[in-house]
């Protein structure tokens, strides 16, 4: 098993969901799979998705919910599959 | 002659000197937000110092080139890469014909200007290549850069040297908290004076919405406006004033909450009045600080602006007399 950390690609403000009342796009422990949606980051009136570069197990998140982050902070590791 | 765009990037754009003379109809001047750097990249490759450059905000491009072109990079430290090697930031370095540039994430800074020895070549609008995304005017089809799109390079003029660098005295310094100089007015005596006083004393932090068209900030207190009967023409809000001109650089406060800096893709006027303007010189400076981070106004004299100009004008100078 190889552990991949997903950066934030450049600063603003991390969401894991699309809206305050929708479900979280990825629980920790979940399987995802390249091009699936992990969060959106918010600047410069605009929303970007994140998503996931390879196939594996999200296993956990360092960012919360609504955080400010920097480019090249850690959001969150995966482990990806063989 | 021509680059293609793999990946655009958050809001790359093709941005020169700007659009001088229409602000009055309402078109604002546009052009790169940092006009050091995008001076210092064109510059550095023996540009005309206003050719136009792509202006990449908080993420750098992916671009594919079909021939080999001389470029530099200046501004954001994003570290350029062709074919994933690593390239320097403010230095000519070339990328060969079928070669892919890339960009680190960005380290400090907020907008890299990436020149290309000849120019980008699209159409000018107005005397300026400039894109005015939000009035559909000028650079690629009056808009960003999207996955696909190809851009023209004007003909190298062959004056370009690899490895030319910017010397180290005119490189720019990017860091988490600014200073920004204000001069106040027109309308700062609508302010409360304790307001008006405690704007200077406070740090505000970049909004995320930040962008060409104005930096919001946020996280100071609320100021207050003097109450008065609205004229005729203004709105309620103690903000509010008859319509007016704004300048670039002036800060606007509506409903006193959350201040905002006019930058070059403003609207040109409107009902909110001006508490301060800031001065020219430090305007580049509002056009590399990311979101997030701190700012303090600082109130200056007109004198102390003429003499901020005067030094800003001198490292221009510099740049053009660069070895």
């Amino acid at each position: 098993m190889t552990t991949q950390q997903i950066q934030a690609p450049f600063p603003g403000v991390f969401y894991r969901q699309a809206s305050p009342d929708d479900p979280v796009y990825v629980k920790e422990g979940q399987q995802v799979n390249p091009g699936d949606v992990i969060g959106l980051i918010e600047v410069m009136k605009q929303f970007v998705e994140l998503k996931a570069e390879a196939a594996g197990t999200l296993k956990s998140f360092t960012a919360e919910n609504e955080s400010v982050l920097e480019a090249g902070d850690v959001i969150a590791t995966l482990e990806v599959s063989e | 002659m021509s680059i293609e765009v793999i990946k655009p990037g958050l809001a790359s754009s093709i941005q020169d000197k700007g659009r001088q003379g229409y602000y009055h109809l309402g078109i604002p001047p546009s052009g790169g937000m940092d006009q050091r750097s995008l001076v210092a990249a064109n510059l550095l490759l023996g540009n005309p110092e206003g050719s136009a450059v792509i202006e990449c905000a908080l993420m750098g491009p992916e671009l594919r080139f079909t021939d080999t072109h001389k470029v530099a990079a200046c501004g954001a430290e994003m570290l350029p890469r062709v074919d994933g090697e690593p390239q320097p930031l403010n230095e000519v370095f070339e990328v060969p014909a079928g070669a892919a540039l890339s960009f680190d994430f960005v380290k400090a800074g907020a907008r890299l200007y990436l020149a290309i020895e000849g120019g980008i070549d699209v159409p000018e609008r107005l005397g300026s290549r400039s894109t005015y995304a939000l009035g559909s005017l000028g650079g690629l089809q009056g808009r960003t850069l999207q996955p696909g799109d190809t851009l023209g390079v004007l003909p190298a003029h062959g004056l370009a040297t690899t490895g030319r660098r910017l010397p180290e005295n005119l490189v720019p310094a990017f860091y988490k908290r600014y200073e920004l100089r204000v001069i106040p007015g027109l309308y700062a005596h609508r302010l409360e004076p304790d307001s008006a006083e405690r704007f200077y004393h406070e740090d505000w932090t970049v909004a995320s919405e930040a962008d060409r068209i104005g930096y919001r900030m946020k996280g100071g207190t609320k100021l207050d406006f003097i109450k008065r009967e609205p004229p005729f023409g203004a709105g309620d809000d103690p903000s509010n004033i008859v319509d007016a001109c704004y300048p670039i650089g002036s800060i606007q406060v509506p409903s006193g909450s959350e201040p905002i800096i006019l930058h070059r893709d403003a609207v040109s006027g409107g009902g909110y009045a001006m508490i301060g303007t800031v001065i020219s010189a430090d305007m580049d400076t509002v056009g590399q600080i990311q979101p997030h981070q701190k700012v303090r106004f600082v109130q200056v004299t007109l004198e102390q602006a003429m003499d901020a100009r005067a030094r800003y004008q001198h490292v221009l100078e510099q740049l053009r007399n660069m070895p």
